[in-house]
Formats: C-alpha cells, structure tokens, sequence
C-alpha cells in the first residue's frame, strides 16, 4: 500500500488547512523558481522519464504531449488549457484536487506553462462545481497576493497569467476541442483533426489541453524526481492515481494510490469490501461510465493500470473511476441508463451518433423489460459497431463500448430476460 | 429534449450594479477581440441574478458582447444548466440520475420529488416554490445518491434526508450543506484508510460546505454583492498597466494584450507607451472609434419617417434604433460616405456591421428614388411584418 510521504495529494480530503500557508506547510511552492531555472527541456525530458500517462482517460503520455508544442513561436502566443470539466460518470477525483489541494493545480499550471512557453493558462470547470469554482478561485487570488502567479510569477522571472473559466452542463466539452471551441464562446461541438490543437487550438494559437491530475502531479514529479514517480506501477504504467470508489462496496471514497495496485487490494483497504462480500459482486466498471464492464469474477485479481486493463479485460482504466456493483443490480438497466446519458450529451453533430445514441437508448429500453426479439441483441452489437469509430470525436465510441461490453459479458441476462417475457406473457394468454 | 424559449417572458432585464462590475472583469479575462468567450459565465450570473435565463437577458449579453442574438441563443439552449423557463422561486432540486447515483438509490430521490415537488420535471410545485429536474451525473460519485440545489451538493442522501431538506428549504431555513451522513468530504465514512496525519481538527467542513456556510448564499438569487470582487489577473503578466486594481474592475480597450515571447526592454517601453496612450485614449471615448458620425435629425422631417423596414435587414427592432440614433429617411442611408458607414456600423449597438452586411444602401438608394425592391414590395404587401 501506498505511504502517505509519497502521496502527492496529501490533503485530497480538505481536513488540513486550504489555504496557501497550509499548501506551502506541506512542501508545495517548495523552489518553484529554480525549477524553472532549470529550463523547459529539462522539464519535458524529465516528464516524459516520469513515465506519467495523462490522467484524463486516454492515458496518452503527458511529457510527449508537451513536445508536440512549437519550439520557436511564429509570433503567436500559446496556451496551456486544463480540462477541469469532470463529467465522466463516476468520475469526482479532480473535484477534490480543485476544492481541497488546489495549489498543487496552480503550481502545476506555472510550470507546466513555462515549459510549453504559454504566459496564459485557462483552467475549464465544469459549471456544476460552483462551490469548487469558488474554492480554486480563492486559491488563485492568494496566489497572486503572494507573487506566485501575475508578472515575474513565482520570482522566476516568467509573466505568467491563470484564468478560471467555467461551462454550463455539458459532458461533450470535455472533449479537447470541443472545449476549445466553448471556451471561445461557442457550442461545444468538437472540431475535425487535424489540425491538433498543438498547432491551431485557442483562439487559432498552438495549445495543449491537459486534466487537472495529469498537471496537478508536475510539481512533486519535479521536486522529488522522475525516477521516483516511475518507481510506482508497473513499466509504461507508472506513477500515483487518485482512483474514485463508488457503488457498492461499504465504504465509497476517492484514494491516491500506486498504480498497478489489485482490485482486491483496492477495495479491501480503502473501501472495507464489497458490500455482501466477494461472493456478491457482479460487475466492475473501473474506469469510468465509457470503458466496458467486467465481470465480477474477472475483476478481484485484475490489476488496475492501463494496459492490463485494456489487455487482458478487453475495457480500460479511464479516469480509474470504479463503479462496483453487486448482485441487486439490474446490470441491463444500469448500462440503459448510461445509453440515456449518451443520447443525453451527444452533441449532434456527426450523424451516426445523434441518430445511433438514441436508436440504441431505445432498444436498450426494450432490453430491460425483455420487451425485444434475441435477434435484436446482434442487431444492437451491430449498431454499436457503426457508431464506433465513425464519428468526429470518441462520444460516439464512449457510448457503443458499455453496450458492447454489457453484450460480451451479460448476454445470457439479457437472453433469459427475453425470454421470460415471452414465456410470461404467453402463459398469461393461456390463462385467460 | 426540445430547449426553446419560455412562452412568458419579463419586459427587460438589467444586471445589478455589482453584478454588472463582475461580469466587466470577467471579459477581461479574455484577449481583445475574443470578448465572446464571456458568453457562458455572462449567462450564468443572468441566470444567477434572476432564477432562470430570460429572453432579455440572452440579448442583453449580446449587446454586450457584441454578438448576434442568435449566437447567444445557440449557447443558452446548448447548455443544459440554463433553465429557459422560470423555476421554483425559493430553489429549484436537481436529482443526479446517472448510474453511480441510480444503483445507490437516485431513483427513491426522484420519487420524492414527484411526490413532493411536481409530477413532472420543470413543473412548478402548486405555491410555486420549488420545481426539479433530473440531471446528469453531477461527479460527486463518491457520495452517491445526490443532488444540487441552488450552487450547493448535498450528498450522500436518502429519500428521507432529502424529504427534510425541502421541508427545511420551504420553511425558509438553509439546510447544512454537503454530506448528510455525518461523513466530511470524500473519505470512506469508517475512518481515514489515508493521511490520517494531515488532520487538524480546528477545520470542521469540507472546501465546498465551508463556502457555503461562510458565503451563506446557497439558494438566494446572487446579486453580487456576495463576495467581493477580485480581478488579480487584470494586474498581472498579460495586461498593460492601466490602473485598474483589484477590486476595481475596468473594462476598456486594449485592456489585455497577450505578451509576445522574449519581447525586449525597448519593446516593453513602446508598448508601455502605447498603453499610457491607450490609457488617455479612453477618456475621449470617440477618438479611437472607427469612421465619421454622420448627420443626423432630431426628428422626422414633415413629422414623417420612412418605413425603414422596407429594406432588407431592418426589422422592427432595428427600425427603432435608427430613429434612436437620428435616422429616419431611405436618403440619409443611401448619402452615407464609406466612413460613415464605418461609424454606423461600429455604433448599431447589438447589429455590428449590419450596414455593410446587409446592403442597406443599395436598397436605400432605389428606395430614395421612388423605386421599389423585391423585399419593399413584399413588405408593403403586409407579407413581412404584421401590422
């Protein structure tokens, strides 16, 4: 299990004090300038030795990512933009960053910034985290009180500027380019690439967007040393992660733990076991409402990194928000229900996701009351096959993929499901 | 489901003062000429300040902004947070439906509602009180089932928490924000399995409840006078020295110039001068604009104006700013020089550019000759307006 001295967010649940003395108390601003005296390339070689995987959801490497923005600008200015529109279902890990240890957010947006030479950063909430909105923005004032942000930010001798920005209610913003074009004052609806935003992103200027955890992290990589963070986790796996615990097990929570961890690990220390015990469990979503889920009986020595996830149990490790549930659950309804929330937020640009999200919510509606054909049950599969990987951004895939693993895994559920209507409605015929 | 505006709407709408000043520095957050990307935050202290986000309100962040009505429309019925019809006037209760709050109870939340609140979402309850909805997941997973109301979560809750919270909301009391099982934030509710040494025991509510508690404002309309306001960005790295401190928002030109790389000391002292400029500039608020004013009358002459509508691109609305502004004839548009087209079109104040856009000239031009246009015609067929 994961020490406390090596968890970079040591105060995740707000119980020691917020402010910027508190933050400073536990080591963050600690030589802040004299890690940017160290230069920008150090800073991305060093990021990219930490090995860290954006903790976004696709878990592209961070440190690559920064190398993707122009060496030399050609005269416009560039941007840093951090993804603070949490809305993957399951998802609350950034929440706490945000209101509880905000400073490591805003350190990590002075370096990150630097490194990518941007002299603004806009940090997107999402609009329902009002309170939290309120809570960073209070940490960012206190910033600039102190000389950490505003001109010669930090005593290094870089103009830095941190803006929050805030949306209003949808999940699609925070698809990077769609975010990009809210925060220009438009409709969220993702833009075709290329060109990335590296090279045409805010306002037409080179522009990286990042999460809050993947920028939250940089500082104490940086303070304490890739070779520390990459000591965590298996290889290409590395680091800490706040993973988010919800459903059913006794105790739901949001934890810092080492990559790689096992799931049995997991939920036994932090989250005093599935609820009714292992026996009980009967599927895992463990990275959040878009990645496939597995069955219980796969999941308790699964282990929870990106690749084993996706490798060996055909779903992902996402934003690692664990959504558990046991043998109460109504597995069909409860992936109905994110069929709902896709249609929901599907922006309805790109046809076969505004026609496919609802096609498929409806015929999910019929699978919970076993209202369908078993032929329906391919004819779905199949659906979700045209939807994936024919749309502008990954909506149209986030919403096929629960479908598709709720198919591969539950199929008999839902066959029985069929067919016990059948049978019942046949036998109520009978009767009369 | 089908976002339009409501059938009832207020006459105007006007921000507060202090509301007013905090949208202000919130456009300056953005460079010059990108003022549109205020366009959300504007909408939501709109829709803060009155309940729900009005008709008026939706033009008057246009006219602000300098944006087309429609662009702003687009966004508020994009957005699903603007509500663009009136809701409960003491609060209006939005359930989390998603899974993580589904399997852990949302649906007995949503029953309360019904039961208690309006069968219907977005219907008011009879006194009018309060109204719900059934949101997407809000990310508070961990704490499971929850709800918003007004800017606060209230989390971990049951069908019976939630039937005392809008008892207490109804009797005017402010419940306690946050978790309503006795847990602080997201820890497992057991005990600390983590950072058990990073406790001080002088803290007693989580980041967001605190807020809450000392703001006090959970679910009143904000006008603004809430919490003070802050721009420290306005004296930071990306803006021209102006003045302009915290606490004391200012909008104007060239208020924010993102600085180029590597710029130079004799860089910064020409761009300190032209800021120092820009600075006087403001208090002659004509010398920087565009164009020429051209003349105008006081009122129509022979005490009759020409129908303006009949050109292609003034509506009603428009018509009327015309004669505002000291427009009432097709001969006064159609004699404009190019400058003064330029200054008519910066100065249609919500109709930027209309002018050039629309071709109101050429139209003019005929119309002034006695002759018609294929609109005009329509127009004075009653085809167009309505009488």
């Amino acid at each position: 299990m994961l020490q406390d001295q090596d968890r970079i967010f040591t105060n995740i649940y707000g119980m020691d004090d917020r402010s910027l003395k508190g933050a400073q108390a536990r080591g963050h601003w600690d030589g802040t300038a004299a890690i940017l005296a160290k230069g920008r390339d150090w800073i991305v070689e060093e990021m990219k030795a930490s090995g860290l995987r954006g903790r976004g959801g696709a878990g592209f490497p961070t440190g690559l990512k920064w190398s993707f923005m122009p060496k030399e600008s050609d005269g416009r200015p560039a941007y840093l933009v951090i993804n603070a529109d949490e809305s993957e279902p399951g998802t609350c890990k950034d929440r706490e960053i945000m209101r509880h240890d905000p400073h490591t957010l805003i350190e990590g947006a002075l370096i990150a910034s630097f490194a990518m030479q941007a002299h603004a950063c806009y940090i997107y909430i999402r609009g329902e985290y009002i309170r939290e909105r309120e809570a960073l923005q209070v940490a960012i004032d206190e910033a600039y009180d102190a000389g950490l942000l505003g001109k010669n930010a930090a005593g290094s001798g870089w103009d830095f500027d941190l803006y929050l920005h805030h949306g209003a209610g949808a999940y699609i913003c925070g698809e990077e380019t769609a975010l990009i074009e809210s925060l220009e004052g438009k409709k969220g609806m993702p833009r075709m690439k290329p060109p990335f935003p590296a090279g045409a992103g805010l306002y037409g200027c080179p522009t990286t967007v990042n999460n809050v955890e993947s920028i939250a992290v940089v500082p104490t990589i940086l303070r304490r040393g890739a070779g520390w963070f990459s000591s965590f986790g298996r290889a290409n796996n590395a680091g800490t992660k706040l993973f988010a615990i919800s459903g059913h097990v006794n105790n739901p929570c949001v934890v810092e733990e080492a990559m790689s961890i096992s799931f049995e690990e997991l939920i036994e220390k932090h989250c005093g076991g599935i609820r009714g015990g292992w026996d009980n469990l009967l599927a895992v979503i463990p990275g959040g409402s878009s990645v496939p889920c597995v069955r219980g009986e796969n999941m308790r020595d699964a282990i929870m990194d990106f690749d084993y996830l996706r490798n060996d149990l055909g779903s992902g490790l996402g934003t690692a928000a664990v959504i558990v549930m046991d043998k109460n659950t109504d597995i069909i309804k409860a992936i109905a229900r994110l069929a709902h929330f896709y249609k929901h937020e599907s922006c309805g640009q790109c046809t076969p996701c505004r026609e496919g999200t609802g096609w498929m919510m409806r015929v999910m509606d019929r699978l919970v009351t076993g209202e369908a054909d078993l032929e329906e049950i391919d004819m779905l599969w199949d659906v979700t096959k045209q939807v994936e990987g024919h749309t502008i951004c990954a909506l149209g895939d986030a919403a096929a993929w629960p479908i598709q693993g709720l198919i591969r895994n539950f199929r008999e559920e839902i066959e029985d499901r069929i067919k016990a209507q059948k049978s019942g409605k046949l036998s109520a015929i009978a009767a009369e | 489901m089908l976002r339009r505006l409501s059938q009832e709407q207020p006459e105007s709408f006007a921000f507060t003062a202090a509301n007013l000043a905090w949208a202000e520095a919130q456009v300056t957050k953005y460079p010059k000429g990108r003022e549109q990307s205020a366009v959300i935050p504007l909408l939501w202290r709109a829709q803060e300040q009155e309940g729900w986000l009005t008709r008026a309100a939706i033009e008057t962040v246009a006219e602000m902004l300098g944006m087309a009505y429609i662009r702003v429309l687009e966004v508020a019925t994009f957005y699903f947070m603007f509500q663009l019809q009136p809701v409960g006037k003491v609060a209006h209760i939005q359930i989390c439906g998603t899974t993580s709050c589904m399997i852990c109870g949302g649906e007995d939340l949503i029953a309360v509602c019904k039961d208690k609140i309006a069968p219907k979402a977005h219907q008011l309850s009879d006194d009018g009180a309060f109204s719900w909805e059934e949101v997407e997941c809000l990310g508070a997973c961990t704490n499971a089932p929850m709800a918003q109301i007004g800017k606060d979560y209230y989390e971990d809750l049951t069908a019976q928490s939630l039937a005392t919270l809008l008892e207490q909301l109804s009797t005017g009391k402010v419940p306690q924000v946050g978790p309503q099982n006795g847990r602080f934030a997201s820890e497992p509710k057991s005990g600390l399995t983590a950072l058990t040494e990073y406790k001080n025991a002088a803290i007693r509510l989580n980041g967001s409840a605190h807020l809450a508690h000392d703001i006090g404002d959970t679910v009143k309309r904000i006008d603004g006078e809430e919490v003070a306001l802050r721009a420290p960005w306005q004296m930071g790295a990306n803006h021209m020295p102006n003045g302009a401190g915290a606490g004391h928002a200012a909008i104007g030109e060239g208020l924010i110039e993102i600085a180029p790389r590597g710029r130079t000391a004799a860089q910064q002292a020409e761009q300190e001068a032209k800021a120092a400029k820009k600075v006087l500039a403001q208090a002659e608020p004509d010398a920087e604009k565009n164009g020429i004013k051209p003349a105008t009358l006081e009122t129509a002459r022979d005490g009759k104006a020409d129908d303006l509508k009949q050109i292609k691109g003034i509506g009603p609305k428009l018509e009327k700013l015309c004669n505002e502004m000291g427009f009432f004839h097709f001969e006064q548009i159609a004699n404009w020089t190019p400058d003064e087209v330029a200054w008519v079109n910066d100065n249609l104040k919500g109709f930027k550019g209309r002018v050039s856009r629309d071709m109101w000239q050429e139209q003019a031009r005929k119309l002034a000759a006695g002759e018609n246009t294929e609109f005009s015609e329509r127009v004075k067929s009653g085809d167009v307006y309505d009488s």
